[in-house]
């Protein structure tokens, strides 16, 4: 049964992280694409914690949480790039 | 039992994954966008963390999926305020069914900030 379920998990993750990448692409300013960013980062570490408890591996989740840091500096890294660029 | 209630975790949080993504893409605006896909996103995270502890049940993962969730629950909030401001800074235009914009009251907010020495970025 859990593989049943981790299965729909992971592709409903993944239709998930198609639908976030067409806003990456399309979104008409860049605070949308980081917005966009955001939240595919923060969707790939929920399938790397649900692939690293479906196939019982601890350590793949290390790197969720490596994954999970960069995502929040680049964030404040684009943010920053964006109000700085304005005021120049 | 379980099973049960790990199939229930880990269906609903990828649900509300798939709501918050589904809202950044039909929102007409960035910051309702910001607003749909962080809220949506943080707890559809936190479900598929409770899950995964559940899953995996030894005390090495549950200590790592709890920093995972400390951590996001509390990065998460903060992104979203930080892109909002730069945004707003940045002058991205408001939808036009926006009722309310309270900074428009001030006539120059960013003279302000600038002439205090030192201060942040």
């Amino acid at each position: 049964m859990v593989d049943i379920v981790a299965h729909i998990t992971l592709a409903t993750l993944g239709i998930a992280l198609l639908v976030s990448v067409v806003r990456l692409v399309k979104g008409p300013s860049l605070p949308d694409r980081i917005v966009a960013m955001d939240l595919v980062g923060v969707l790939v570490v929920g399938f790397i914690v649900v692939l690293a408890a479906w196939t019982g591996v601890q350590a793949t989740l290390d790197a969720a949480i490596v994954i999970a840091l960069i995502g929040f500096l680049g964030t404040i890294a684009y943010a920053t790039y964006v109000e700085r660029g304005h005021r120049e | 039992m379980m099973e049960i209630l790990i199939a229930l975790f880990w269906l609903a949080g990828a649900l509300f994954a798939l709501l918050g993504a589904v809202g950044l893409l039909r929102m007409p605006d960035v910051f309702t966008r910001m607003q749909a896909s962080t809220k949506a996103s943080t707890l559809g995270l936190g479900c598929l963390l409770l899950g995964a502890a559940l899953q995996m049940g030894d005390f090495g993962s549950l200590i790592r999926v709890a920093s995972i969730g400390a951590f996001v629950l509390l990065t998460t909030p903060v992104a979203a305020h930080v892109i909002a401001r730069a945004a707003y800074f940045a002058d991205v235009p408001l939808w036009e069914g926006t009722v309310l914009d309270e900074r428009r009251r001030h006539p120059d907010p960013r003279g302000e900030a600038e002439q205090r020495p030192g201060g942040p970025g």
